[in-house]
């Protein structure tokens, strides 16, 4: 997928929804048809643009949630997963307006820092996820190209929600935990745990990256995504539990100018 | 407080301008001279236009002004971009 890599400079593009699904009451996937697109990253991300009539644009960034399509069979589409904000200025109208049929502005693929790929020279490196609520949409696209690449290499996820039905994913992270080939899912919920679990309520500590993670020694890959918060103090307990702040990458997200 | 973002959110402009990806590439900080990948800095897209700051020294790294037919670039706290060009 070295190709992939952006070799010449970003510009927009028109991309057709071709299909779109709600993942919660509050978040929804948007498969798109971009003729031309070049291939891309897990982790990677599109800017989204929306014009309006008197002239008036905004953009925003939304995480890539598909494997990079195979350039012989797949027709080059590109997923995305919106989490509407209910005060946002575009997540709404991605969320609840946006129909099959419709165009879409985005420029992409962008980003070559916060990726993960299968062909890397590390590519059995074991790997952590963490993700704080929709930051699990690019660790999403890194365990789907696992799968799709037929990787080995050793993922564990963390992943912290405020309640079940909050789950992005939840029924295909099941079924590809249960395949038992090398995906641990680990599920944090900060306000309510799903009925009947024992399982305390609160927020990522040390005590849940060392039964969840990978110990240092093993020299894990690890890719940090959710609200800035969120990732200052993930990332700040990976570095003192003796992670080396070189192996950890971060990406965040706010609720302007960034990923709403 | 944590009103900021980080540089991964430059990759869209910044690939408007250059041909590779400046995400991954390394700055190194004129003030306090630490390096960091673009992707690692703290951005505040708040002000017109985004602006980069250190994340060891909070100094002003870049600044980057999108208008409707142009680009300014500034990159006054940055002494050195090193970035990977592909072997072709």
């Amino acid at each position: 997928m070295a190709r992939a890599a952006v070799l010449g400079r970003l510009t927009w593009r028109v991309g057709t929804v071709a299909a779109t699904h709600d993942e919660t009451a509050t978040a929804r996937t948007i498969v798109l048809d971009v003729p031309g697109w070049p291939g891309h990253l897990a982790g990677q991300h599109v800017d989204v643009r929306l014009t309006a009539e008197d002239g008036y644009s905004t953009e925003r960034s939304y995480s890539i949630a598909s494997a990079p399509p195979d350039g012989q069979a797949d027709p080059p589409m590109v997923e995305l997963t919106v989490q509407r904000l209910a005060d946002g200025e575009v997540s709404p109208y991605l969320t609840q307006t946006l129909a099959v049929g419709y165009p879409l502005e985005l420029r992409g693929p962008v980003g070559g820092w916060f990726v993960w790929s299968p062909d890397g020279p590390a590519s059995t490196r074991p790997v952590l996820l963490v993700a704080g609520g929709s930051g699990v949409v690019p660790l999403m696209a890194m365990i789907r190209e696992r799968a799709a690449a037929g990787s080995r290499a050793p993922f564990k996820l963390i992943y912290s929600v405020r309640d079940p039905g909050a789950l992005l994913y939840a029924g295909e992270l099941a079924r590809r935990e249960q395949a038992g080939d090398g995906l641990e899912v680990t599920y944090v919920y900060t306000r309510t745990a799903p009925p009947g679990s024992s399982q305390p309520t609160g927020r990522i500590n040390a005590a849940t990256l060392a039964s969840a993670g990978w110990p240092p020694a093993e020299s894990p890959a690890v890719f940090v995504c959710g609200p800035t918060g969120f990732v200052e103090a993930v990332a700040d307990l990976l570095v003192r539990a003796g992670h080396g702040a070189g192996a950890i990458k971060t990406e965040r997200f706010g609720p302007s100018g960034g990923k709403p | 407080m944590s009103d900021y973002m980080d540089g991964n959110m430059l990759g869209g402009k910044l690939g408007e301008l250059f041909t590779m990806d400046v995400t991954s590439a390394m700055l190194t900080c004129v003030s306090c001279g630490a390096s960091w990948a673009v992707a690692q800095t703290r951005v505040y897209p708040h002000a017109p236009g985004m602006v980069a700051r250190c994340p060891a020294c909070d100094a002003v790294l870049l600044r980057l002004v999108r208008g409707p037919d142009r680009a300014w670039l500034d990159l006054r706290g940055v002494t050195c971009l090193e970035v990977a060009v592909p072997d072709r």
